[in-house]
């Protein structure tokens, strides 16, 4: 059993399931990052995941055109999330309250549709998922060519992603108004910076990654529509994203180690270590609270995270 | 601006006011604690908009509905409190909302910040983190900002609150520069003595109105209090001299460091007794934020000890203090001081909500709380909407009030006051100079802590300076020598 852990198939499989799984996190995670960066915590993030899994499981389901549902799944991720700034955002709701209404919501939404559109067949109706692309020549290079080239073109995409939101928080304009009405909205405002606008983009920008994370797992990770195929992500999104300090590499990261811990218990049952699951997911929660206690000590909470934005309210 | 009325729920903060300021001139604008000045600023900033009224800049009628409208019409304002993002650069704060192209283009912003500090005279690095900046630099920043926006007109709310001397005559400097530069600048302040060296022109309102109009040559500082406040003021304080009485605070060879962990108290050792003020004077940020948090209770002494009416308390221990009956009146009074978002009687009833008759059998009576809060804002004319409005919703000023109300309501053995007077008007400050001398005469021991040497000098039997953390000296109130306590504020013995 020992030799076959550390088998070269072994270790190649491991890889490539370990990008294959992080994928949804990652894109999650870098959503929730924007998201939080402008100052809103978006609890939604799980709800709308399920729904851009049903959504765009459905609209591919229906059309037979994968890209369609990918498309579908973020739109209907940017609904939700415009319902999610209009409740916590123009209204000014608690953001936990609006966060865990719209996971409710949406949850319950994405099953009625999936229940309207399928019925209750005995065998759940299943999509032709995406196929793994080879890069040509690089996936050819031997041992590593295959566990890295030969990912699902969203992979790709989410890792090319990574950067991207990287200077887009840390080297665009838009990204230094987004960091600082985080920290102080009231800040951002006085220098003419429309903050609940903002606030909406992000909220907007942040809701399409979570559609389309959710659809991940329905049209690649998968092929058919599950209740519980979301199965806790989206919380983990938002773990990662403290444990990242809210700085897209390192929220990567920590997405890209969940994926790991997520394929190496696969991996291993399918070797036939049975280790029950909940172990493994409880790790990356574990490592959260761990990194929790030395992020608490440094300041970079956004500080108006959490804070609906007014005028007319302060003293002075 | 003509005619500018604005209303919050019950209260008319402006009525009909106008107010006009040219090019090249530094206008103050004055007023009682709640009379309007800032409402008044954020309307003309865009911040808030005016019910009725309107606003002509250079001569021609605008609308700002928001602060983009007020920059893009040349005006800035510096709030009360900052608006910088501490973990960001002074370079990013600078550029934010004006930053260019879609890339930040840090090497041009940086080039054009460094022209704008050099014609100015303000020197600030642009890399440091604003975090790390004093708050005479923080406010150089935020003249930056402004500037970096091209202001033509600057609104600054009362600047020099939070100023050491030294800070507030650079700041008095730059804004020179700015004038004669062929900017404006409107300059709130309740410091009689400061709007008389710098301003031009001095506008006064009261209760949201205008009252009137003064050249800097044509009025001095009496005549502005009584316009400001509607009657005279006379700051000559009347107190029984009794001789004081046994030591309440004894604190023992103190040694604290503060949050970086640098010494900022070294061999402290001080006496208070009964029927006493002393006054700890200093340059701010030489030990007397850390020494009030010490007897707060919410910083531990690294060595030495604290003697409470003969006791040893330990340190680190709030309830400990106001058991022994120290009331505190802390000088940040937004983050310490109060609770924002709760009402002004939760506010007040703070720290006496668990005594009789507030509270039997562990269960709050909402009656007796209502009608003692009710009588201490009639006491010390709190100016609110009433008591179960949130206290952001007070001025300033009456901020400080509801804290002054709480802690001295009481009858403490001990009062620490940490700038008391910041940012209350003339006749508040007579207020409350008076309400500290009553508890003085009823006998309880005051610790003073006041960057404003002349509140020091004016109420207190004993005088010591402190500077980088040490005593400097010592002095009693008959043989006040101002020039020995400016040297010895700037380190010379
Ligand atoms: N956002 C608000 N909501 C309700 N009332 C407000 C608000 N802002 C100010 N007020 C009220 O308007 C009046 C004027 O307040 P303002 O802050 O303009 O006074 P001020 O002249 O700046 O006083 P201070 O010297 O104490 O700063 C006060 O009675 C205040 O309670
Ligand atoms: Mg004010």
């Amino acid at each position: 059993m020992m030799a076959d852990i550390f088998s070269a198939s072994f270790i190649t499989g491991l890889i490539g399931a370990t990008l294959r799984m992080s994928t949804p996190i990652i894109l999650a995670t870098l959503g929730e990052i924007i998201t939080e960066r402008a100052g809103v915590l978006n609890l939604g993030i799980e709800g709308i995941m399920l729904f851009g899994a049903a959504s765009g499981f459905l609209a591919t389901l229906a059309t037979g055109n994968l890209w369609f549902g990918i498309l579908m799944a973020a739109l209907s991720g940017v609904l939700l999330a415009l319902l999610m700034s209009f409740l916590a955002v123009n209204l000014g709701l608690s953001q936990h309250v609006a966060g865990l209404g719209i996971t409710i919501f949406a949850s319950g939404l994405a099953m009625f549709i999936y229940r309207k559109a399928v019925g209750s067949p005995v065998v759940p109706p299943t999509v032709h998922p995406f196929s793994p692309l080879a890069i040509p020549f690089l996936s050819d290079i031997p041992f590593i060519g295959e566990s890295f080239f030969k990912q699902y073109f969203l992979t790709y995409i989410t890792w090319a992603l990574i950067p991207l939101v990287s200077i887009f928080l840390f080297r665009t304009r838009f990204g230094l108004r987004i960091r600082t009405m985080g920290q102080n909205p009231f800040a951002a405002d006085t220098v003419g910076v429309n903050v609940n606008r903002t606030r909406t983009i992000c909220l907007a920008i942040g809701g399409a990654l979570f559609g389309v994370a959710g659809a991940f797992l329905t049209l690649a990770h998968q092929n058919m529509f599950l209740i519980d195929v979301v199965g806790g992500r989206g919380w983990i999104a938002i773990a990662m994203t403290i444990f990242g300090n809210w700085n897209p590499l390192m929220g990567s990261l920590g997405g890209l180690m969940f994926g790991f811990l997520d394929a190496l218990q696969l991996r291993l049952q399918s070797v036939g270590i049975h280790l029950p699951i909940h172990v493994f997911l409880m790790i990356p929660y574990l490592m959260t609270i761990v990194a929790l206690v030395g992020v608490s000590r440094k300041a970079t909470v956004p500080a108006g995270l959490l804070k609906p934005y007014r005028r007319e309210e302060k003293g002075g | 601006m003509v005619d500018i009325t604005k209303r919050f729920v019950d209260v008319v903060a402006n009525d009909k006011v106008s107010f006009s300021l040219f090019p090249n001139e530094v206008c103050a604008l004055l007023g009682e604690n709640g009379a309007g000045k800032t409402t008044l600023m954020n309307i003309l900033f865009g911040y808030y908009l005016c019910d009725s009224g309107e606003i002509r800049i250079y001569g021609r009628i605008v609308r700002l509905g928001s602060p983009k409208d007020a920059i893009a019409h040349g005006i800035s304002m510096i709030h009360q409190h900052f608006t910088l993002v501490p973990s960001q650069s002074v370079l990013e704060n600078a550029m934010i909302g004006v930053e260019g192209g879609f890339f930040l283009d840090k090497k041009k912003a940086r080039k054009r910040l460094l022209e704008i500090e050099k014609q100015f005279g303000l020197d600030l690095d642009p890399d440091a983190m604003a975090f790390t900046l004093t708050i005479g630099q923080q406010q150089k920043l935020e003249i930056l900002k402004a500037l970096y926006r091209e202001a033509k007109i600057l609104i600054m709310d009362e600047p020099t609150a939070v100023l050491a001397p030294i800070e507030t005559r650079e700041l008095f400097a730059t804004l020179r520069t700015l004038v004669d530069n062929g900017r404006s600048v409107v300059f709130i302040s309740h410091k009689l003595n400061e709007v008389m060296e710098i301003s031009d022109r001095i506008l006064v309102l009261r209760e949201g109105k205008n009252v009137a109009e003064r050249k800097k040559s044509e009025t001095r500082v009496q005549e502005l209090a009584s316009l400001m406040v509607g009657r005279e003021i006379l700051e000559s304080l009347q107190c029984s001299d009794s001789a004081a009485g046994n030591t309440v605070l004894q604190l023992k060879n103190l040694r604290v460091r503060n949050s970086k962990g640098v010494v900022a108290l070294d061999g402290f050792s001080l006496d208070l007794r009964e029927r006493e003020i002393v006054g700890i004077a200093g340059v701010s940020g030489n030990g007397q934020t850390e020494l009030s948090e010490l007897l707060f209770g919410i910083r531990r002494p690294e060595e030495g000890s604290i003697v409470l009416d003969g006791k040893e308390v330990p340190g680190g221990s709030p309830s400990a203090m106001i058991r022994a009956g120290m009331a505190r009146i802390p000088e940040d009074r937004i983050s310490t001081g109060v609770c924002m978002d709760l009402s002004v009687m939760d506010n007040m009833i703070l720290v006496d909500h668990c005594r009789e008759p507030f509270s039997k059998l562990g269960l709050i009576n909402g009656r007796e709380i209502r009608s003692w809060v009710l009588d201490r804002v009639r006491d010390f004319q709190v100016k609110t909407d009433g008591v179960d409005a949130p206290v952001k919703s007070l001025s300033g000023g009456n901020l400080q009030k509801v804290i002054l109300a709480r802690e001295l309501a009481g009858q403490p053995k001990i009062i620490i006051a940490c700038q008391p007077t910041r940012g209350l008007d003339v006749g508040a400050m007579e207020y409350v100079h008076q309400a500290i001398l009553r508890q003085k005469e009823r006998g309880a021991g005051i610790l003073l802590i006041s960057d404003d040497l002349d509140e020091v000098l004016l109420l207190c039997d004993r005088v010591i300076v402190i500077y980088e953390g040490r005593i400097m000296g010592e002095l009693c109130s008959d043989g006040i020598d101002r020039e020995r306590i400016g040297l010895w504020m700037s380190g010379v013995a």
